[in-house]
C-alpha cells in the first residue's frame, strides 16, 4: 500500500505516494535525486544521512516515508543559495575540514543545525553536536574549528 | 617553487561541502537492477546442493547465480578465489549465491528463498593453529595455484607466504651480547571502517562490452582481475571509479564488483547494482589481518642493538588478496628504522576461516610497530637507558644499513625524533592530575616502504586546451588523501602555470591512462613523477613549435608564467595557448597538431630480494621515517585512557601540499588512536560479534586529542620535487607511542591491542597483587 504525503524539501513542495517501509532517506536519494544525503550505515549510528527537519538534525535513515508528511526538510542542496556557500561550508573549505568527503554533508548539517540554535556554542556544545557523526578521515580537528569559524562569521545564516 | 610546498585549497572541496561530489551510490540509472548475496553461516563448510528454484519463481526476480558460474580463480598476487564460493565456503559471510532484482526488496526476500545444504568442516580459527601440519587444510590445491613468482606458497600446508631474512649470525650476536630480552605481542583485526560501504555497478552490453562503476581506489588493477576471471578482453571491460569516500586499503583489491558480472551478462543493457550494508563491510569487503609476534632482542649496556630475531604470524583469512605482500613488508621491515647488523626474521601468511585479511593503511607497519617499538622500550628499561637514547643510538642515518641490507641514501629519522622530543615536551616527565588520575608521556618511531612490484608503472597525458588550460589525466585515485590536489600542483608547478588553470581526471580505464594501483602511499610520488614528465614532454613539443614561431633557437627559449619566452630578449615571448592546436603559418598551413604530453614512469634499478636470504641492494623504491609522540591521563579506578595530544613529525622529503599534508597527519593519528584503544574486530568461532558502530567503536569528536604536526623535507632523490608517499607511515608510530605513554603513566606494559578499560583494571589490579607478594 502507498501512502500520499506532502512535504517541503529545500523549502520546494513534494507530493508522492510511498511505500511504508522506505525511509526518507530512500525517498531524497532514490526518488527526488537529492543523493548529497549519504547512506553509511542504515541504522542511525554514523550521522551520514543528516537532514534538519524543523529546525533539528535527524538521521534521515530511521523516519519511515509516511512520517514526512508535513515536514520541512532542508538537506545538504539547500544550503548554498544564490552561489554563495554557506559560512558552514565556507569554513570546511577553508580550513580543508573534509579529505573523501562522504561524512560531510551530514557534519554540515548537524554543524548548521547547532548554529541556527545556538549562534556562540562553546567547544563542548560542538563536539556534542557532532557527537553522532562519524569520520573516518579528518581527526575531528579540523571541523571542530571549521564549526568555531563559522560561528564567529555569523553562524548557521548564509 | 610556486605551486609545489603551497597550501593550495582541496580542488574537490567545493563539491564535497555542497553534495556534489558523485560516489558510486548516487549512480541511479534507468531500468536499474538491485543485486543481493546470499551467505554461508559457517566458518568452513562443503556446499552440498544449492537449491534456487524458490528463488526464481518470486516475481520481480531477474537471475540467481552460483559459484558454478565462476570457473576460473583469480587474485592480484595468488590466485585463490572466486567471487562466489565455488565447492567449499571458507569463511562466515562467504557469498554462495546472488540475485537480481527489481527492487532491492525484492532482491532481500529472494535471498531468503534460496536454500543450501552444507557439510561443516573442521575450521581453522587461530594461525598458529593453522601453521601445524596436522591442521586442517583451507585450500588443499594451493600447490596448483598460480602465484607471483615473489611469494611462495609451502605446497599441503594453510602457509601462503613465508617470507625468511637473513643477515649476519644472530646466535652468535646473542652468545656475547650484555641482555638478551624476549617479548611477545598480539594485534588483533580491526576493520577500515570507510564512511562509504563498497557498492559497484555492472552493465553489459550486447556488443559485449561491460562497464563496472565500483568504489575502487585502483581501477587498472580490478580490470586486471575481473579479466582474468571473466575471459573478458581488456578492451571491453570499462571500470570507471568516481570519487571514493575514504579507502584506507579496504577498497584495493576486488570484491563485490566479481558478484554482479554474471548478473549483468545475464541482463543485457540493464544496470545491476550492488551496495554492501555496514555489516557487510565489516564481514565481507577486507580486514586487517591478526599478528602474532616475538621479537628476541640482543643489547649491550651502550644501548648498541647488535641483533634481533622476529617471528611474524599473520592470520591472513580465507583468501589473500594482498596479505602475501603484506607479510612480505612486514618481514622487510622487522628490524624497524633500526641499524642493526645480525637480523633474522620468519614472517608467514597463514590460511585461517576467518574474514579475508587486506591491506590496511600502513600494509602491516602499524601492527608490526605496536610490537618493535613497545619493544624498543622494553629493551632500553633492560639495560637502564632512556628509550630515547636508544633510539638515538641505533637509528638509520645516512650511510646506514637496513635491515634487509640497503644503505640508507636518505635519512630524517634523527631530525623527526628531536622534534617529537621537543613537541611532546618528553624532557619535562608528566604531572600526575591526582594520585587516582596519572599521565604519562611515550613516543615511538615508525617506517614504511611501498611494497609493490618492483617494476609498478604509472602513466599520464597533460592536454592543453584551446584558451591555454589544461586537463590533466591519471588514474591515480582520489580517495579523500588529497592526491587531485598534490597531483595538479606537480603539474602546474612543471608546467609553470597558475594551479586553477587544470583540471585533473581520474579513474576511467578507458580514458585515463595506466596506473598500476592507488595504494603503498606511492601516488604522488609514482603517478607525480609520471605527471611531471608529461608536464616536461608537453613543454618539450612546445619549444619545438615556439622555435619556430619565434625564430630562435630552442636551447635560447623557456617556459615561464604562462608563456614562451626568450631567455636573452625576454620581450620575446609567446603565450602558451598559441601552441594548443599547433602552429599555423600566414598560408593557412599548419605543423604540429594540438599539444599533448605524455608521462610513463617505472622506478629503475628497483630489486626484487633473494628469496632464501630476504636481501637485497634496493628492494624499496623509498623509505618514508618519522615518529609519533603521545600524552595520555589514565583514570585508575575506571582504567579509562584519554589521550590529551598526540605530535606528529616525519620526513616527507617535499610536501607538494602542506594543509593537505597536516590534515593525513591528523586524520592518521586518531586512525591509530582508536586501534591502540577500542577497535578490534571481536571473532568467536569465526564469527564477527560486533559489526556495528553501536559495537564497534571508532573514534568520535570527543576522542580527538590535541593534534601537533610538523615535518622535516630531506629530499628523495627519485620523487617529484624529492617528495616521498606519507600517507599511510603517518598511521604507523600512533598505537606504540600511546602504549608507551601508558606505561609511562601507570607502569603497566600492554602486549595486545586495543588497550580497553577492563584491561587496564584488570592489569593494575594484577599489578598490586604481585607487589603485596
Amino acid at each position: 500500500m502507498k501512502y500520499r504525503v506532502n512535504f517541503f524539501v529545500n523549502e520546494e513542495p513534494v507530493e508522492l505516494y510511498v511505500d511504508a517501509n522506505k525511509t526518507m532517506l530512500r525517498v531524497l536519494r532514490e526518488e527526488l535525486a537529492l543523493t548529497g544525503t549519504k547512506e553509511g550505515c542504515g541504522a542511525g549510528e554514523c550521522g551520514a544521512c543528516t537532514v534538519i527537519v524543523d529546525g533539528k538534525p535527524i538521521n534521515a535513515c530511521l523516519v519511515l516515508a509516511p512520517e514526512l508528511d508535513g515536514m520541512h526538510i532542508t538537506t545538504v542542496e539547500g544550503l548554498a543559495k544564490d552561489g554563495q556557500l554557506t559560512n558552514v561550508q565556507q569554513a570546511f573549505v577553508d580550513l580543508a575540514a573534509l579529505q573523501c568527503g562522504f561524512c560531510t554533508p551530514g557534519f554540515i548539517m548537524s554543524a548548521t543545525a547547532l548554529l541556527q540554535e545556538n549562534p556562540s556554542p562553546s567547544r563542548d556544545e560542538i563536539v556534542d553536536a557532532i557527537s553522532g557523526n562519524l569520520c573516518r578521515c579528518t581527526g575531528y580537528a579540523r571541523i571542530i574549528e571549521a564549526i568555531e569559524l563559522a560561528a564567529r562569521k555569523g553562524g548557521g545564516q548564509t | 617553487m610556486k605551486s609545489v610546498g603551497v597550501s593550495y585549497q582541496r580542488v574537490d572541496a567545493i563539491k564535497k561541502v555542497t553534495g556534489q561530489a558523485t560516489y558510486v551510490d548516487d549512480i541511479i540509472m534507468p531500468r536499474m537492477l538491485y543485486a543481493q548475496v546470499k551467505r554461508s553461516p559457517y566458518p568452513h563448510a562443503k556446499i552440498l546442493k544449492i537449491d534456487i528454484s524458490k528463488a526464481q519463481a518470486l516475481p520481480g526476480v531477474r537471475s540467481v547465480i552460483t559459484g558454478d558460474e565462476y570457473t576460473k580463480r583469480c587474485g592480484l598476487y595468488l590466485e585463490d578465489k572466486n567471487f562466489l564460493a565455488v565447492g567449499t565456503a571458507k569463511y562466515r559471510g562467504e557469498a554462495v549465491a546472488a540475485v537480481a532484482a527489481e527492487t532491492p526488496e525484492i532482491a532481500d526476500e529472494a535471498v531468503s528463498l534460496i536454500e543450501v545444504e552444507y557439510e561443516e568442516l573442521p575450521a581453522v580459527l587461530n594461525a598458529l593453529e593453522g601453521m601445524k601440519p596436522d591442521a586442517p587444510l583451507i585450500h588443499p590445491d594451493l600447490h596448483t595455484y598460480k602465484v607471483a613468482p615473489i611469494f611462495h606458497p609451502k605446497p599441503h600446508t594453510n602457509i601462503s607466504h613465508h617470507y625468511k631474512l637473513r643477515k649476519g649470525d644472530v646466535d652468535a650476536a646473542f652468545a656475547q651480547c650484555d641482555v638478551v630480552t624476549e617479548n611477545s605481542y598480539y594485534i588483533p583485526h580491526v576493520q577500515h571502517v570507510p564512511l562509504e560501504p563498497h557498492c559497484a555497478v555492472a552493465q553489459y552490453e550486447l556488443d559485449g562490452k561491460i562497464t563496472v562503476w565500483g568504489s575502487i581506489q585502483s581501477p587498472y588493477a580490478v580490470r586486471q582481475a575481473l579479466s582474468t576471471a571473466f575471459d573478458i578482453p581488456l578492451n571491453k571491460l570499462r571500470v570507471i571509479s568516481p570519487y571514493v569516500g575514504g579507502g584506507f586499503g579496504a577498497k584495493a583489491g576486488t570484491t563485490l564488483e566479481g558478484i554482479i558480472i554474471p548478473l549483468a551478462k545475464r541482463n543485457p543493457g540493464r544496470p545491476v547494482k550492488l551496495c554492501y550494508s555496514r555489516e557487510d563491510e565489516f564481514e565481507n569487503s577486507y580486514v586487517r589481518q591478526g599478528l602474532h609476534a616475538k621479537i628476541k632482542t640482543g643489547i649491550n649496556k651502550d644501548g648498541k642493538i647488535m641483533a634481533v630475531k622476529t617471528e611474524f604470524v599473520w592470520d591472513g583469512g580465507a583468501y589473500t588478496e594482498y596479505g602475501v605482500n603484506i607479510t612480505k613488508a612486514g618481514g622487510w621491515a622487522s628490524a624497524g628504522p633500526y641499524d642493526i647488523p645480525n637480523v633474522w626474521t620468519d614472517s608467514y601468511c597463514v590460511y585461517t576461516n576467518h574474514p579475508v585479511g587486506g591491506p590496511y593503511r600502513g600494509f602491516g607497519m602499524c601492527e608490526i610497530h605496536f610490537a618493535i617499538e613497545q619493544n624498543i622500550d622494553e629493551v632500553a628499561e633492560a639495560i637502564g637507558m632512556d628509550p630515547m637514547d636508544v633510539r638515538r643510538i641505533n637509528g638509520l642515518r645516512v650511510g646506514g644499513v637496513t635491515g634487509t641490507g640497503e644503505v640508507m641514501e636518505v635519512s630524517g629519522f634523527h631530525d623527526c625524533l628531536e622534534q617529537v622530543v621537543k613537541d611532546i615536551e618528553y624532557d619535562k616527565p608528566a604531572v600526575d592530575v591526582s594520585p587516582t588520575i596519572k599521565r604519562g608521556k611515550g613516543i615511538a618511531a615508525g617506517w614504511k616502504s611501498p611494497s609493490q612490484p618492483t617494476n609498478a608503472g604509472s602513466s599520464a597525458i597533460i592536454r592543453m586546451n584551446e584558451d591555454g588550460t589544461y586537463i590533466l589525466m591519471t588514474s591515480g585515485q582520489e580517495i579523500g588523501q588529497g592526491s587531485e590536489t598534490a597531483l595538479i600542483q606537480i603539474a602546474a608547478e612543471t608546467l609553470d602555470v597558475d594551479p586553477d588553470l587544470i583540471s585533473c581526471r581520474f579513474g576511467d580505464t578507458d580514458h585515463t591512462p595506466y596506473e598500476w594501483q592507488t595504494v603503498a602511499s606511492r601516488t604522488t610520488y609514482c603517478a607525480g613523477n609520471a605527471i611531471k614528465l608529461a608536464c616536461e614532454d608537453l613543454k618539450n613539443k612546445i619549444l619545438d613549435m615556439a622555435q619556430i614561431k619565434l625564430g630562435a633557437w630552442k636551447r635560447d627559449l623557456e617556459i615561464k608564467d604562462g608563456y614562451v619566452v626568450h631567455k636573452i630578449y625576454p620581450d620575446r615571448k609567446v603565450p602558451l595557448s598559441e601552441f594548443a592546436l599547433g602552429l599555423a603559418f600566414p598560408d593557412g598551413s599548419g605543423v604540429g597538431g594540438p599539444a599533448i604530453g605524455v608521462g610513463t614512469f617505472t622506478l629503475e634499478n628497483n630489486l626484487n630480494v633473494d628469496h632464501e636470504t630476504g636481501m637485497g641492494s634496493h628492494p624499496a623504491a623509498f623509505w618514508t621515517i618519522g615518529f609519533n609522540g603521545a600524552e595520555v591521563e589514565v583514570d585508575t579506578e575506571t582504567g579509562r585512557i584519554k589521550v590529551l595530544k598526540m605530535c606528529s613529525c616525519f620526513d616527507a622529503g617535499k610536501v607538494i601540499n602542506p594543509l593537505t599534508y597536516t590534515c593525513q597527519a591528523e586524520g592518521a593519528m586518531v586512525q591509530s588512536l582508536g586501534t591502540a584503544l577500542f577497535e578490534e574486530l571481536k571473532l568467536k568461532d569465526g564469527k564477527i560479534l560486533n559489526k556495528s558502530f553501536v559495537d564497534y567503536k571508532i573514534p568520535t569528536a570527543d576522542d580527538a586529542p590535541e593534534l601537533i604536526v610538523k615535518y622535516v623535507e630531506h629530499a628523495e632523490p627519485t620523487g617529484p620535487y624529492g617528495a616521498r608517499g606519507v600517507g599511510e607511515p603517518l598511521m604507523v608510530p600512533g598505537a606504540p607511542a600511546i602504549a608507551n605513554a601508558v606505561y609511562d603513566a601507570i607502569g603497566v606494559r600492554f602486549s595486545r591491542m586495543p588497550i580497553t578499560p577492563d584491561d587496564v583494571l584488570r592489569a593494575l589490579r594484577e599489578k598490586r597483587e604481585r607487589e603485596a607478594t
